[in-house]
């Protein structure tokens, strides 16, 4: 009897955890759409592991997930119903009202959440963060040993670095750099404006104003810094530049905290690239304080055009992706840094955390932000040949920017 | 044919071709004249992992009502086509007045999206066009004087480019002129200049774009001429033959006249896809050296931007484009077939 009765409070106790844990939904349709960095192939693993019964669970995880998400997601219903996205993704979802604000699924299912995690616009829950992320420095600490010189910490050092690397002639090209044109090319130039300490808009407004001191001085050190890439750096993204390094061609680069952790988990990547493998934060540039870099959160949505019951069942899995008992793994508690709760920071994590407690500057979340970025990796790749001059190229992307931000209905 | 017999036949197809090619285009059309509404933005206060800021969002109520009352968006008459984007003729008009030299304004040109990506599609498709009838041609005489046996294979292997997807076949290249890849590297070796590279020279890179243009699209000349040469009327060659002539006047005097048609044909095909070019550029990554039409379509559909009015009038640009280019072919058929119904 005393056993019976222990039994049965031990069952109605494991039943109360795991209505407190993250659970599956019984029923409805779940389909992500994301980018396909391993710590978002987890969470699609994840989510995935929720199929059976009445649930079915499809994931699309690519590169291209930010030209198809909106499309995906503006019919109705539509054909995804949880897009994966990050700060700068999300104002595309906003502008086009496709994502569902989240208060009422947090509070029925958001109990493994933390207050930190929840994004919210104008006090409404949009999405939910699950990782941060950064561009940061990594580099071959061995190379820098045998060269003699200090981990850079400005850019300024990484010139001198790289010049001292190529003149004792242990690498052509020491510099590494995610410098493809258009959306990469873009992305690098708003990491070192904002480390110039300069600013995209007008305050309160979309007029632009990259045209000056600060622009200029920022795509000089791009051109510097171009001087010790690969020759074909124009057409290298942050995929092609992982390639150059792991294959030991590059010993000092500006890389995502995402791709980081996993840089060196390839086949054919020798022993000297692997040991020498070192993390650091990121740099700053022309003597300021700002990291030349910007914050990133990783997160989910939901979309607006779809049942409640499939936006509940989306959440629900979602919640169970990220819950915190994936971090017990320890391979997926390196692939990122976690805003989970019960996170620790692993060795991978240093270059984020740096960046987040240096003052970088989060990436600009504003509606016509996409048209800049988009300006800007047209219209770049004349200056970074060398084909014209830096306020030549500044004026082409505003004029780029306000033709696009003027149909856009942004300015007049 | 009677008249009514002709209409059921042709019924289906005109449906058809009402369904998926005039209502797209008269769709496209109309969106080139619309652009979305002025946006209503507020300042927010926007709360994350990093903290709260103060950002401006778009008025979704406000502008949901805006939308609800003119659906369709704001309309702009041409101005799309005339803005920077597109035809520009303020900036046009600002580089004629400001340049002293025809050579100054054409750079200047150049420096306009619409221009730089006609200048390279015009040369792309003058330049791709003729070489692959001509290598078309030179392959199909080629096959069609092997041995039977040899033949079949000869025929495989010169379709292989074709066969291959767009997209597939240039990433391919791009791997191999890479400048550690094998062609890369061996052009290096060959010019004795280990800085040499493809991808990062403007004028090698339209080089690599019109060879694999060729390259793709020649297999198509290819297999229109060597079905047409095997109705190249035997009597004739044989006459010719007997007259004395050598192998290149039978080719010059006989089969080349009777694959005219053919070579209108080819030429009027491969002038619309080339004039259309895309895979190669972005296979190849090449839009710092070159655009296109295609290309800034693509690019303005890209999901974070979404700029539908302008690749919409790109598009009608694209289509008038096309229309211009044809003219010449289209006029001829026209003659013809007025000749013919005297």
């Amino acid at each position: 009897m005393f056993l019976k009765k222990i039994a049965i409070a031990t069952a109605v106790s494991l039943m109360g955890t795991t209505a407190m844990a993250a659970a599956c939904p019984d029923a409805g349709r779940v389909s992500i759409v994301g980018n396909e960095f391993p710590a978002i192939q987890t969470i699609g693993a994840g989510a995935s592991a929720c199929t059976g019964g009445s649930v079915e669970v499809s994931t699309n995880l690519t590169a291209d997930h930010q030209t198809i998400n909106l499309p995906g997601m503006i019919s109705s219903p539509a054909e995804y119903t949880s897009a994966i996205i990050a700060n700068s993704s999300i104002v595309a979802l906003m502008n086009d009202d496709v994502i569902r604000p989240l208060g009422d699924l947090v509070a029925a299912h958001g109990a493994d959440l933390k207050p930190n995690q929840l994004i919210t616009i104008n006090g409404e829950v949009m999405a939910v963060a699950f990782m941060a992320n950064a561009q940061h420095l990594v580099y071959r600490a061995d190379v820098l040993a045998e060269a003699g010189v200090e981990v850079p910490s400005t850019y300024e050092e990484m010139l001198a670095a790289a010049e001292k690397i190529r003149s004792m002639g242990l690498m052509d090209n020491p510099v590494g750099g995610a410098y493809a044109a258009g959306w990469n090319l873009a992305q690098e130039f708003n990491n070192m404006y904002l480390g110039h300490g300069g600013e995209f808009f007008a305050a309160g407004s979309a007029e632009p104003t990259i045209n000056n001191e600060q622009g200029v001085a920022t795509l000089e050190m791009m051109k510097s810094l171009s001087a010790y890439m690969n020759p074909d750096f124009l057409t290298h993204d942050s995929n092609a530049t992982n390639a150059e390094y792991r294959a030991g061609n590059v010993a000092l680069m500006n890389m995502w905290g995402s791709r980081a952790a996993t840089m060196t988990d390839a086949d054919g990547v020798s022993d000297a690239v692997k040991d020498g493998f070192a993390i650091a934060g990121p740099m700053t540039v022309a003597g300021g304080d700002t990291p030349a870099s910007t914050l990133w959160w990783d997160g989910f949505t939901v979309a607006k055009n779809i049942s409640d019951e499939d936006a509940e069942a989306t959440f629900m899995a979602m919640v169970k992706a990220i819950e915190p008992a994936i971090l017990d793994d320890d391979e997926i508690a390196k692939q990122a840094v976690w805003l989970i709760d019960g996170y620790e920071p692993t060795e991978a994590a240093v270059g984020v955390f740096a960046a987040a407690n240096s003052g970088t500057i989060p990436y600009p979340m504003l509606p016509y932000m996409g048209l800049m970025h988009s300006a800007l990796g047209a219209e770049l790749a004349d200056f970074m040949q060398g084909k014209e001059t830096a306020e030549q190229a500044l004026a082409d992307v505003e004029a780029a920017y306000i033709t696009a931000a003027k149909e856009k209905g942004f300015l007049n | 044919m009677k008249h009514r017999t002709f209409f059921w036949f042709f019924a289906p197809t005109a449906l058809a071709m009402l369904i998926f090619i005039a209502a797209p285009i008269v769709s496209v059309v109309l969106q080139s004249f619309f652009t979305p509404h002025e946006a209503v933005l507020i300042e927010v206060e926007n709360c994350g992992p990093f903290g709260c800021q103060i950002e401006t969002t778009i008025d979704q109520d406000a502008t949901a009502a805006i939308r609800g009352e003119k659906p369709l968006g704001r309309f702009v008459g041409g101005s799309i086509y005339l803005d920077r984007g597109h035809l520009a003729t303020t900036e046009v008009a600002a580089a004629w007045r400001g340049s002293d030299s025809m050579g100054a304004f054409f750079d200047e040109l150049g420096d306009l999206p619409f221009y730089r990506a006609i200048g390279f599609t015009l040369v792309y498709t003058f330049t791709v066009t003729p070489l692959l009838i001509i290598l078309g041609f030179a392959i199909a005489v080629g096959v069609n004087s092997l041995h039977k046996r040899l033949k079949g294979l000869a025929i495989f292997f010169s379709l292989l480019p074709f066969i291959v997807t767009p997209l597939v076949g240039s990433l391919i290249m791009f791997w191999m002129i890479d400048s550690r890849g094998i062609l890369g590297s061996a052009l290096q070796w060959m010019a004795d200049d280990p800085t040499l590279s493809l991808k990062a020279s403007t004028s090698l890179t339209w080089i690599m774009l019109i060879v694999y243009g060729v390259w793709h699209s020649a297999p198509f000349a290819f297999v229109v001429f060597y079905a047409g040469l095997q109705t190249v009327p035997q009597d004739t060659l044989e006459s010719a033959q007997i007259d004395g002539a050598s192998r290149w006047q039978q080719i010059r005097y006989v089969v080349l006249p009777h694959l005219m048609p053919l070579v209108t044909f080819v030429a009027l095909i491969q002038l619309m896809d080339n004039f259309r070019v895309f895979e190669p550029i972005f296979g190849f990554s090449a839009q710092a050296h070159a655009t296109s039409l295609s290309w800034i379509i693509f690019s303005d559909l890209n999901g974070e931007t979404r700029q539908l009015s302008a690749a919409a009038t790109t598009s009608v640009l694209t289509i008038i484009g096309v229309a211009i280019l044809l003219m010449p072919v289209l006029v001829r058929t026209w003659r013809d077939f007025r000749g013919g119904a005297h």
